[in-house]
């Protein structure tokens, strides 16, 4: 029997290319020292009251450190509680997230903290990208010409092939969430750019220019999850926790073969029975329409999609009891590694059919309220994909990103955007629920958990 | 137009300096001021020679060093791995080696990729593809050779192509690589 778990604070270093200023620990301490001081306590008494920690980093070639997790654990005065590392590529974040909700409603832990880094400036840019492509096979993927830019930009011509995804669709992703960091103090690129900005940035791995993809940052994040007697326990040592509360609603995961090669092409009534969301099943005019996919050549997942994603939002929202994304969730932070993996996403989450990505892209409808963006959107805004600025414009400390987007989805339900940003502009009108996303690999490892806010 | 480099490229190395400046006396106004000193970086190599084994698939290597283009297949089912798997997926039976060289095959999916990892830098541009083979229900990582990387196209989806082989086996993925089919030029 799983307890309720409460998303209670948390806190973020400023991303940046590079943070030398710092070795990794007092990075994370950064973070998690505004994750308690918004609490109104300080850290001895909240040492006190906390049960133990789970630790996020990628990448041991990036920090030429073994068991960083427990330096940090050190660092921050946590030793001698419970601890552990989790790692799980570009989705450890999430990954960090969902340990630490299962430390607190399984009943191991009250109070329990999850932290993550990355330190990615100690190598220069193109080794950084060879010790990111290490992570896919070194028998028949890296020594191919290992680049994950170059595996994603592949995904997303298959995807174009089959949906006609245009480069001025992805191009969207990258001016909204660039436009969007541009009110949010931790992100690292906050800048005004066009779509022609976009298409005109160097080629990078045809068809992802440098503005399609995201980059490598030095940062941290920290969030601390509580239960019913974790709240009780602090409150009586003096915290105060924003009411209404925010909750953990439900948490998703799934996986999917490390090789993009080994993905089934499975057929239309495979893809109905395992796969189809809830609300794609029950409809006739979704059926029809995926059955005319099919009959044109389109298999699922192939290359240009993500069964780990798909798998994860399904979990996540029959547990949270999410039947209509869309409707029933007010903003999502996901994982923009890339702006095509923005759009591929869309459909993994059901915010939109398969092959209808592109076009949901430049709609208009993942934008944020009262933003101007300087482009011609057809529809108003319905739903905020990453508006804190992803990690296209935030940038992608790999250990710290899944926890991140939890921190801000924590600002936007609890409706604090405003203080923590010293701007209101990002703050999703009348928030209740959230999604954040966190994505490994060529969509290897996938999380998505809902957050509520409480009535 | 793309926009041309506005900066060079960073690299790490720098000149090597010999003592660092430090306040001449430890008293408590120079300890304080220490707070206020940027950080001391320096350099780490780290190298290493690993011996990788490819265990159950090295009979692909020998294949290709052999040029021969070997798969795998569930010996029940036949469902087939383009990129050879020891078990099948599925039905968690051993695989059984199949010859493929010989089938059609086409470009599945493809990109340039204009930069890149640094062991392959200076290899760019060049055409990483997923290749697709008749009857074979997985994919194939490659390199494409003897087209325009500067003329990448939406089009070169379904290209056929064949395999050819490097005369000297490195004993790598990359002992294959494709070209375009000779019936389809």
């Amino acid at each position: 029997m799983m307890r309720p778990v409460y998303a209670i604070s948390g806190g973020v270093s400023k991303f940046a290319k590079a943070r030398p200023d710092k070795t990794f620990q007092a990075v994370i301490k950064e973070a998690y020292d505004y994750a308690i001081g918004d609490l109104g306590i300080d850290m001895p008494t909240f040492t006190a009251a906390a049960d133990g920690s789970v630790a996020a980093y990628f990448s041991d070639h990036f920090s030429r450190q073994l068991m960083a997790g427990i330096m940090a654990q050190d660092y921050l005065g946590l030793i001698p509680k419970p601890g552990h590392r989790v790692e799980g590529g570009g989705a450890t974040g999430g990954l960090c997230f969902q340990e630490a909700w299962k430390s607190v409603a399984s009943g191991d832990m009250d109070v329990c903290v999850a932290y993550g880094f990355e330190t990615m400036s100690r190598v220069e840019t193109w080794k950084g990208n060879e010790f990111i492509a290490l992570a896919s096979d070194v028998s028949w993927d890296y020594p191919v010409g290992g680049f994950y830019s170059g595996y994603y930009a592949m995904m997303v011509t298959r995807h174009m092939k089959e949906y006609g995804t245009t480069v001025e669709q992805m191009a969207h992703v990258s001016v909204k969430n660039h436009l969007n960091a541009y009110h949010n103090p931790y992100a690292q690129k906050r800048n005004r750019y066009s779509i022609e900005d976009v298409r005109s940035s160097p080629m990078v791995a045809w068809p992802l220019t440098r503005l399609d993809i995201c980059v490598m940052s030095d940062g941290a994040a920290a969030v601390i999850l509580a239960s019913e007697e974790g709240l009780e326990r602090l409150e009586k040592a003096g915290a105060s926790i924003s009411r209404p509360l925010v909750a953990v609603a439900g948490i998703g995961r799934g996986t999917d073969a490390m090789r993009m090669a080994d993905r089934p092409h499975v057929d239309y009534d495979t893809f109905m029975r395992d796969y189809a969301t809830e609300l794609e099943r029950d409809s006739a005019e979704t059926r029809a329409y995926y059955k005319k996919l099919w009959d044109k050549g389109t298999r699922y997942p192939g290359v240009h999609s993500f069964r780990a994603g798909r798998t994860a939002g399904n979990l996540a929202y029959r547990r949270a009891g999410i039947v209509d994304p869309i409707a029933d969730l007010d903003f999502v932070e996901l994982h923009d590694a890339y702006t095509s993996s923005e759009i591929q996403t869309y459909e993994d989450l059901g915010l939109c059919r398969y092959g209808e990505g592109g076009p949901f892209a430049a709609s208009g409808k993942t934008f944020m309220p009262g933003i101007d963006y300087g482009l011609d959107l057809p529809e108003d805004p319905l739903i905020p994909v990453n508006p804190s600025g992803g990690l296209i414009a935030c940038g992608h400390p790999v250990g710290a990103t899944g926890l991140m987007q939890g921190v801000f989805a924590i600002w936007q339900l609890q409706g604090t955007v405003g203080k923590h940003f010293g701007d209101s502009a990002l703050q999703v009108p009348h928030a209740r629920r959230g999604a954040i996303h966190s994505h490994a690999g060529t969509g290897t490892y996938v999380t998505v958990s809902i957050l509520r806010k409480e009535d | 137009m793309p926009k041309l480099p506005d900066r060079p490229e960073e690299t790490l190395g720098g000149f090597i300096v010999h003592g660092v400046p430090f306040p001449v006396d430890s008293g408590p106004d120079a300890l304080a001021f220490l707070k206020r000193m940027a950080p001391i970086q320096i350099e780490q190599g780290y190298s290493i020679t690993y011996l990788h084994s490819y265990g159950q698939d090295s009979p692909w290597f020998a294949g290709v060093s052999n040029r021969r283009l070997l798969a795998t297949r569930d010996p029940e089912s036949g469902y087939t791995y383009a990129t050879p798997r020891g078990h099948d997926m599925y039905s968690g039976e051993e695989t059984e080696w199949i010859d493929i060289t010989d089938r059609p095959a086409w470009i599945h999916t493809f990109t340039v990729c204009h930069f890149g990892s640094e062991e392959f830098l200076a290899e760019t541009p060049y055409v990483l593809a997923l290749i697709e083979y008749e009857g074979v229900e997985t994919l194939f990582l490659s390199r494409l050779m003897g087209i325009d990387p500067d003329e990448a196209s939406i089009e070169w989806i379904g290209m056929e192509v064949q395999p050819r082989f490097l005369r000297n086996s490195k004993l790598k993925p990359t002992d294959v690589y494709f070209v375009p089919a000779r019936s389809a030029s």
